[in-house]
């Protein structure tokens, strides 16, 4: 465990270092590479960078450090019932965790709705351990019980990293949010007419060095739902994909999507079906 | 009369998927899924004609009805106002700033805050700038390439102002149309194009 710790602090100090090099934005003068008289570097070069890194350091992404807090959370009794989590079923039955992620959003008769990862969790901590969920629904990511919650995710998904995705459409439930989140995908608003299309709908585009994956092919959509959760360099945390989410709207000049939403879920729905025959690799490290 | 009931009806039932009972269903389900934060209030969901229409996949895919698109396209045209002082070239030192800023108008700033054009997001500008996207198409050259004439100058007002006045499912944000820049700050974008003296243009 103390080793763990070391080593993940080794590996936060340089992650920072990493990031001074290739944050592509903000466009801090001083963080930019050197502008030379002629196109020197290649355009991609950052990016490069980024993906060996990620190689280099594959054994040792500080999401450990949540996946293990996520896996004691899962154990420990706790809530007005003083239970653990052990009994959740995430969809493969009470207490399975191994391959979950791989088959997430689906319906559940119990509650009669789709439901993704982390939207399960917190009917399992309001039903099993007796906390409420509004106060985790009104609250923060990275604070109080939510934060909590994302240590579990970072548990969970880990225990599906190599499965193929294969989540279902026969519910008509699971059909319906399937079709009202590829129309959120494609909903344009706002004072910049953005909607996720904008940006993830059409192969090798990038905003500045960022590459943008096409969520609308199986091949885009399985390397951006396959990669998320991950843990995110630039903000040293551990997102999962509602925080994700949350903050793809933020940039969209959209208003706050609420947390577990049936709109976050409908689109985590389109994403993960669209993704579907490809290899879960979260939690995943990025930029 | 009793007929156009029948022919409703009948419609309705015909109806795919993507009817209007989805559509009450997608309405609710966004109206119950967002809400106000800072200065994005969840008015911002709602949609004018242009975003309606480029909403659909189906038109995005090139599959749109020409005349819907050109009607968009006209009363966008028509809503762009020229420099108030009649200035269409500013600063290109300051539009180079302009172009490097992506902020303003998400709900963590203010509503005070200097918004910037992101422009750099998508588009290749100044060649010294090597972390650039390509949503849009490469401007470097922009003026070199195209002269300096009324037509090219008033062109690119409108656009940076309005771009779904040529294109109604551009991706261009509509700067001037939603206020996201001050008309000073059109101008010195302006003029990051289009002053011979601009590095766009060496």
């Amino acid at each position: 465990m103390r080793q763990h710790w070391t080593r993940g602090a080794l590996i936060v100090s340089s992650l920072f270092v990493l990031q001074a090099c290739t944050t592509p934005e903000p466009p801090k003068k001083a963080a930019a590479p050197a502008p030379a008289p002629q196109a020197a570097a290649p355009a991609g070069a950052p990016t490069a960078e980024i993906e060996k890194y990620r190689a280099m350091i594959a054994d040792g992404n500080p999401s450990d450090l949540y996946e293990m807090a996520g896996e004691e959370l899962w154990k420990k009794a706790m809530g007005p019932k003083n239970a653990t989590l052990e009994k959740c079923d995430l969809g493969l039955g009470p207490g399975v965790v191994k391959g979950v992620y791989a088959v997430l959003p689906r319906y559940f008769k119990d509650t009669n709705k789709v439901q993704d990862l982390e939207s399960r969790i917190v009917t399992c901590m309001e039903r099993l351990q007796g906390f409420d969920g509004k106060e985790i629904i009104a609250g923060s990511f990275g604070k109080g019980k939510r934060k909590d919650v994302e240590a579990i995710v970072a548990y969970v998904v880990a225990n599906s990293k190599g499965a193929t995705i294969n989540v279902s459409m026969k519910h008509p439930k699971e059909k319906e949010m399937y079709e009202l989140g590829k129309k959120s995908f494609f909903y344009q608003a706002g004072p910049m007419d953005f909607s996720c299309a904008s940006c993830h709908a059409d192969p090798g585009k990038r905003i500045r060095l960022q590459d943008l994956p096409d969520l609308t092919q199986q091949k885009g959509a399985a390397l951006g739902w396959g990669a998320w959760p991950a843990y995110r360099v630039s903000s040293g945390t551990f997102w999962t994909m509602q925080y994700r989410l949350n903050d793809c709207y933020r940039q969209q000049r959209f208003p706050e999507p609420i947390y577990i939403s049936d709109d976050t879920i409908a689109v985590s729905m389109y994403m993960a079906v669209t993704a579907n025959g490809g290899k879960m690799a979260a939690p995943g490290l990025k930029r | 009369m009793k007929n156009k009931y029948l022919i409703t009806a009948a419609t309705l039932l015909a109806l795919p998927m993507g009817s209007a009972f989805a559509d009450a269903k997608f309405d609710k389900m966004m109206k119950d899924s967002f809400q106000t934060k800072g200065i994005a209030s969840i008015d911002r969901l709602k949609q004018d004609a242009a975003q309606k229409y480029c909403s659909d996949p189906a038109v995005l895919a090139g599959k749109g009805n020409p005349k819907q698109a050109e009607s968009i396209q006209k009363a966008n045209m028509a809503s762009i106002k020229q420099p108030a002082d009649g200035k269409y070239i500013g600063d290109w030192k300051a539009g180079e700033r302009i172009a490097q800023s992506g902020r303003g108008a998400t709900w963590s700033d203010k509503a005070d805050a200097v918004n910037g054009g992101g422009c750099y997001n998508c588009h290749q500008i100044n060649k010294a700038e090597l972390s650039y996207g390509n949503i849009g198409p490469s401007l470097w050259n922009y003026g070199k390439l195209r002269g300096y004439s009324k037509e090219v100058v008033t062109y690119t007002w409108n656009r940076i102002y309005n771009s779904k006045a040529y294109n109604v499912c551009s991706n261009m944000p509509r700067f001037g149309h939603f206020n996201l820049l001050t008309e000073k700050q059109m101008q010195d974008v302006m003029a990051l194009l289009l002053d011979p003296n601009s590095p766009v243009n060496q």
